[in-house]
């Protein structure tokens, strides 16, 4: 078991015959995924990396069955595959796509709103449940399988999360990249919730960053609700009051969205915090041994 | 972005938000001449893009001629030191000079983009010409908000809840709104992020004006606002952080001594807390982006060492996608095109990590490499001692 994408899931990708669609789609037909098909309008009837192409999500979804999508779409038009991908009834999209309009995005998130459509992202590394199906552009190879869920804002971050855990040999059930951006589809409370459910899942790992207030949710999500331990990072206790560090939601304003905010809640709902990013996967192995999980999460 | 007062007057009065009369002055005789309307009593205005310009002596009352021309002559050149320009503070090149306003009271209306509801959110307060931070932690009961739905816009009934609940008087709520809904469109049209009129104000002939107007717009957004990125005044930022976005690099500049190099925006920010955990001093952050290739990371390279406070570099990349194999070429060539004088750890890490750290060590670059983040900065802490 996993959350979100498995080995069932068939998936298309928007913009792919552009270079970053394209090389992307290549990467996760080469890992197993079952990429069923692309949109680009005009370019509707041809074949790429042994896929067909078509002009709308529309199509694309009644000819190929496809149910998730996944966004290489430049930022000017991100929001509208979004949502022509909503239209079409896609249950599940990831927009890995960087620079949206924030104005766009509240559009999407409106329209969104009432339809069975989750979206992840935008600003992410994507979703990977490892060794059934990876969507975005993570490494696969730094991915191993496993009982750890990974969840995440920053997609560098997750990597250096991932490949410290799969060094130890813990493997991950599913990591989710939740995005950079201010306005995003699915928050960590929800994609905590998602772990809490399954079964397959033993441990979260969660990352975040400064800005906003979506860690201290998370962390009252976990006090309330959480039956599996969780631990944490949060990036930029060193940064800047005022300035943007690199991602559009990164920013502390108005003194709020402060490391130090998000630790201390985080740490007040039991979440075990690493001081520093090398310690992530040193942190949450010793809560698995305090929990006696170690040997189940050793794979 | 962010853009001058007089700027943010100018879009705000196209969309029939009220603002007083006035104009942009860059000397003492244009100001003089903007002053003749008004019969010598004016407003003087430094134009900088920094809060607090009353309270740091750059903001004027002129009752003549002369005195216009003497604060235009005080104010042009100075430097402003306020709580937002740090220690440095910013040259005044620029006045706004305006009619006096009788104002009966003062208040605040800004709109945000709402994180938590994905929604634009109008706040109101009858504390005006205070912050609206001080408001929020003294007391928060004095901020109302209305969510926005994006599908109909502001309604006039939540103007009107807005303009009651902040105790605007009676007979001029029906302006309030109006003025509120303006604000909402011309928010909305121009990609706004941030639209702050503090104060509002009430005045004694019954008007409603925005006596401060700071529009900051939506960087993702301006590539559709051609007239509103014409307005971007360069002499208002790091010269360093445009150098660094002419190469699609994101820079911003610390008080450190340890140059930074990382791929990717969380990375990089968890690569400077790391520094400073061990007891060390980031001097930048800089995401080179998903791929280091050798023209960014030469780039970068100039970039942070145009920084003289540097005194060595952490290059800090997760190989993913891209091999560290190519990176470590990347680093190599790029420390040689720019002659590096300055000790540098890199840690690589990801696929082909062991073929990258032969490359730099046979080099014969002086370049120390680390196997973890932790390694990397206790190096360079040691290094720049």
């Amino acid at each position: 078991m996993s959350i979100l994408v498995n080995r069932d899931t068939r998936v298309i990708t928007q913009g792919i015959t552009g270079a970053t669609g394209l090389f992307h789609t290549q990467q996760a037909i080469e890992y197993g995924t079952a990429m069923v098909g692309g949109v680009t309008p005009g370019k509707g009837g041809a074949t790429v990396e042994g896929v067909p192409v078509f002009n709308t999500v529309e199509q694309a979804v009644s000819a190929t069955g496809a149910n998730a999508s996944v966004i290489y779409v430049p930022p000017a038009f991100a929001a509208d595959s979004i949502m022509e991908a909503a239209d079409a009834g896609v249950e599940l999209v990831i927009c890995i796509t960087e620079g949206i309009p924030i104005l766009d995005m509240v559009t999407a998130k409106r329209y969104l709103e009432g339809k069975g459509t989750r979206l992840i992202g935008p600003n992410c590394p994507g979703v990977i449940t490892p060794g059934e199906c990876k969507i975005g552009i993570m490494p696969g190879y730094i991915h191993k399988r496993g009982h750890v869920g990974v969840v995440s804002r920053s997609g560098t971050l997750t990597y250096e999360a991932v490949y410290q855990l799969t060094v130890q040999g813990i493997g991950q059930s599913t990591a989710v990249g939740i995005g950079g951006d201010p306005v995003n589809g699915t928050n960590f409370v929800e994609v905590l919730r998602m772990f809490n459910e399954d079964p397959d899942t033993e441990a979260v790992i969660m990352i975040g960053e400064i800005g906003g207030s979506a860690e201290e949710e998370a962390a009252a999500y976990v006090k309330e609700h959480m039956k599996k331990p969780v631990a944490g990072f949060i990036a930029g206790s060193s940064a800047p009051p005022g300035k943007r560090m690199g991602h559009a939601g990164a920013i502390i304003s108005g003194g709020k969205g402060t490391a130090s905010e998000k630790v201390a809640a985080m740490q007040n709902a039991g979440i075990k915090v690493a001081n520093t990013p090398s310690e992530m996967g040193a942190t949450l192995v010793k809560m698995l041994e305090e929990r006696n999980l170690l040997a189940k999460c050793r794979v | 972005m962010n853009i001058h007062e007089y700027q943010a007057k100018a879009i705000l009065r196209k969309y029939g938000v009220a603002v007083p009369d006035g104009e942009v002055a860059f000397s003492a005789d244009e100001a003089v001449k903007v002053a003749e309307r008004f019969g010598g009593r004016a407003v003087v205005k430094a134009q900088i893009h920094a809060g607090g310009r009353g309270k740091a002596g750059g903001v004027k009352l002129a009752k003549s001629l002369d005195d216009v021309r003497g604060y235009a002559d005080e104010l042009l050149g100075k430097t402003l030191v306020t709580h937002q320009t740090g220690p440095e503070g910013k040259v005044v090149k620029r006045l706004l000079i305006e009619s006096l306003t009788a104002i009966q009271k003062e208040y605040y209306i800004g709109l945000v983009v709402d994180r938590g509801a994905g929604r634009v959110v109008m706040m109101a307060s009858e504390e005006g010409g205070m912050e609206i931070e001080e408001v929020a932690a003294h007391s928060p009961e004095k901020i109302v908000r209305e969510t926005i739905d994006p599908a109909v816009g502001l309604r006039p009934f939540q103007a009107r809840r807005l303009a009651y609940a902040i105790h605007i008087p009676g007979e001029l709520v029906n302006k309030a709104a109006a003025f509120m809904s303006a604000l909402y469109r011309a928010f909305v049209d121009n990609d706004c992020a941030i639209a702050e009129i503090n104060p509002l104000v009430v005045t004694g002939d019954g008007n409603v004006l925005a006596l401060d107007a700071k529009l900051n717009f939506d960087a993702n957004a301006l590539y559709r606002h051609k007239d509103i990125l014409a307005l971007r005044d360069l002499d208002e930022e790091d010269p360093r952080d445009v150098e660094a976005s002419r190469f699609d690099l994101t820079y911003i500049a610390l008080h450190g001594n340890i140059g930074c190099l990382v791929n990717g925006a969380g990375l990089a920010m968890a690569t400077m807390d790391t520094i400073k955990f061990y007891g060390g001093e980031p001097a930048n952050f800089l995401d080179v982006g998903g791929g280091a290739s050798e023209e960014k990371v030469t780039e970068a390279f100039k970039i942070i060492l145009s920084d003289s406070g540097v005194k060595g570099i952490l290059v800090n990349i997760f190989g993913g996608i891209m091999k560290c194999d190519i990176i470590a070429n990347a680093v190599v060539a790029a420390s040689r095109q720019v002659e590096l004088d300055r000790p540098l750890v890199v840690r690589l890490e990801g696929t082909n990590v062991e073929l990258g750290k032969q490359i730099l060590q046979t080099s014969g670059l002086k370049i120390a490499s680390a196997d973890s983040l932790a390694e990397a900065a206790q190096k360079i802490i040691e290094l720049v001692k």
